[in-house]
């Protein structure tokens, strides 16, 4: 069964005099524990349907099922609370927390947002923490370490709630070829590792090779998708 | 909790010049509301014993009328002997009175045999004036601490004036009820520091010298004065002895005696009040200072973080929380300049206690002590804190309704 399920999405904003189109009725399903890509050049669409995802906005139209939940529906609160639960993210320039050291920035979700015992807060952020390589670094302050052991740090977060889904809008942009291939790597471990969904958005031609399905858009359309072996629709 | 206790402080550090400044003008601003308050309560509280229990009393009682023509001393207003026993035995029986003291009063003449100039005159029975209003005998600079038949005692400026010294005869003059003069030799056994207020400045005289001045052939009262077991129960009291008075009715039926407390009788009751007011609007301008600096800070925090409210409220975190974060940070930066402000205003009080401050009041010098009550430096901490929080609500409150796409676009 599909973990999102989208159908006829359409975004529109209005600015001062023109209704700008940022998504026109795209279809598409993602299945668990798969690694995708949206891709497509700047004001394609990629933003805005990771956003949509995440249920960080809205759509125009259409209807999407994530986790088996009509996300267009949920109110403010309710928006939260199953971001909380189902929803990971991963920025492009990392979101860390400044004042709280690696530890808590991973720590930070499990006390505020899912109330998780002490214990097994412990237990999962040092699981997290070795998964990710930042096993001797998890009382560095984030203004302490490299940009790609920040995305490391931003991918034991968003992982670190177990969520199904993991959202990560451009997590390569701000980092050199070796750290983001290295990234992407790690992303396609924690899958393998947790069973997490990732669906990340790039505009690097070079780390879309890394998704297995990619979704091609352009000017708001979805026009292609493609499935790592060759398969294309 | 915890955490959001460990982030709202991590962040006022992070900030450390901004949260200082702040925190510092909160110090400030409780410091000088607590040596204000603590310095004019001192000053309060000299004057009003000192013209509560040196002159007035906490309470007067007249026969209706006197207190409306009291400048002239009416002498056919005063109480007859069958209404002062109705009174006395009215204020003997209340369990509230610690002692009164009946006053014969009138204005008269005062010569030294070579000068002559007015003066206001108490007759007293000395043990009981003494009783009900126990700092007079402090104001006596020179001679007797007490007045036996024949004496007097008169105040320093007439003494100065007149060049009167202890021991020297002096001759008081005055026109009794009936319109004739009389006039009566006393010797000076005292002289007595003015006092601010009315009956600052009047001489004292035994009370049945003061009946054979006026040629009474039966002894009358013009007031009551009465000092209560326990100051703060002036108002209670004064309600139940009005009361009982209300019954008390001349042939006319109407009331015979009306009772005031010091607060209708002195002047400096306004003067206190005056001080209340001054209190209430440094305490605004405390607030002011409060609600201004920490909203400002708010402001600016909540600014400077919109993108990281944007990603915390991504991640999942609810509304509530995220105000209660930028709500702790008002209320840390609150209590922190409440509790250095706290501890530096009681070093200073502590410094005024020791070295003291002198004040010329008139022509009084007053020693004044820094006096403040526990629950007053309570109470004002309390609505800093109070005020501290309320200044971070609606920045608070902004933080939480902020969509957190568009926070996570700012820039």
């Amino acid at each position: 069964m599909a973990l999102i399920k989208a159908k006829n999405i359409s975004k529109d904003y209005q600015t001062e005099d023109v209704v700008v189109h940022a998504l026109q009725e795209v279809n598409f399903e993602i299945e668990p524990a798969s690694f995708v890509s949206f891709v497509g050049p700047s004001g394609s669409g990629k933003t805005t349907i990771l956003n949509i995802i995440g249920c960080l906005d809205k759509p125009s139209a259409g209807e999407l099922m994530v986790a088996d939940t009509e996300v267009a529906l949920l109110g403010r609160k309710e928006s939260a609370s199953f971001r909380g639960k189902h929803l990971g993210f991963i920025f492009q320039d990392f979101n860390l927390i400044p004042v709280l050291t690696v530890y808590e920035n991973i720590e930070y979700p499990l006390i505020m947002v899912q109330n998780i015992e002490p214990a097994e807060r412990r237990e999962r952020i040092s699981r997290m923490l070795v998964s990710v390589g930042m096993k001797d670094q998890g009382d560095k302050y984030p203004q302490q370490i490299s940009g790609g052991q920040k995305q490391r740090v931003a991918v034991a977060r968003a992982l670190v709630t177990h969520p199904a889904l993991v959202l990560a809008d451009e997590p390569t942009a701000n980092l050199d070829s070796q750290t983001a291939y290295a990234v992407i790597g790690l992303m396609k471990k924690m899958r393998d590792d947790f069973g997490t969904t990732f669906i990340f958005s790039t505009h690097d031609t070079k780390i879309v090779g890394e998704a297995e399905v990619i979704f091609r858009l352009e000017d708001g359309k979805l026009k292609a998708k493609e499935i790592k072996g060759g398969i294309k629709q | 909790m915890k955490n959001i206790f460990k982030i709202a402080v991590r962040n006022l550090i992070r900030y450390k010049r901004r949260t200082l400044l702040t925190a510092s003008l909160i110090t400030i601003g409780v410091v000088f509301v607590l040596v204000f308050v603590s310095v004019t309560g001192s000053f309060k509280s000299i004057m009003i014993g000192e013209v509560t229990d040196s002159m007035l009393g906490h309470l007067q009682v007249h026969r209706k009328g006197y207190v409306a023509s009291i400048d002239s001393l009416p002498l056919n207003l005063n109480m007859k002997p069958k209404a002062y026993a109705k009174m006395a035995e009215m204020l003997k029986s209340s369990p509230d009175v610690e002692a009164f003291s009946p006053r014969l009063k009138f204005g008269g003449m005062f010569s030294n045999f070579t000068e002559t100039t007015s003066i206001r005159i108490n007759g007293i029975y000395p043990d009981r004036e003494f009783q009900t209003v126990p700092f007079l005998t402090s104001r006596i600079s020179e001679g007797k601490k007490t007045i036996s038949r024949g004496e007097i005692m008169i105040p320093l400026l007439l003494a100065r004036g007149l060049k009167i010294k202890i021991g020297d005869a002096v001759v008081v003059v005055a026109t009794n009820v009936d319109g004739s003069v009389n006039g009566k030799q006393f010797i000076v056994s005292g002289i007595l520091e003015s006092a601010t207020g009315p009956g600052g400045r009047d001489g004292y005289v035994h009370i049945e010298d003061a009946a054979e001045v006026l040629r009474m052939t039966e002894l009358e009262v013009s007031e009551v004065a009465v000092r209560l077991k326990d100051f703060n129960h002036l108002h209670p009291v004064m309600q139940q002895l009005e009361g009982k008075i209300a019954a008390e009715l001349n042939k006319e039926g109407k009331p015979l005696f009306e009772v005031h407390s010091w607060e209708q009788l002195s002047p400096f009751f306004n003067i206190a009040k005056m001080i209340d007011v001054m209190t209430f609007f440094i305490k605004i301008m405390l607030i002011a200072i409060v609600l201004i600096s920490i909203m400002n800070v708010m402001i600016m925090a909540v600014f400077e973080r919109i993108r990281e409210i944007g990603t915390i409220a991504a991640i999942g975190t609810l509304p509530g929380k995220i105000r209660s974060m930028f709500i702790i940070e008002g209320l840390c930066l609150g209590v922190v300049g409440t509790v250095i402000g706290d501890i530096i205003g009681g070093i200073i009080i502590l410094i005024i206690n020791l070295t003291g401050i002198r004040y010329n009041f008139g022509r009084q010098e007053l020693l004044l002590h820094a006096d403040i009550l526990p629950a007053d430096v309570l109470t004002i901490s309390i609505i800093v804190i109070i005020v501290a929080v309320a200044a971070s609500l609606q920045p608070a409150i902004k933080a939480s309704k902020m969509e957190p796409i568009e926070a996570l676009r700012h820039v």
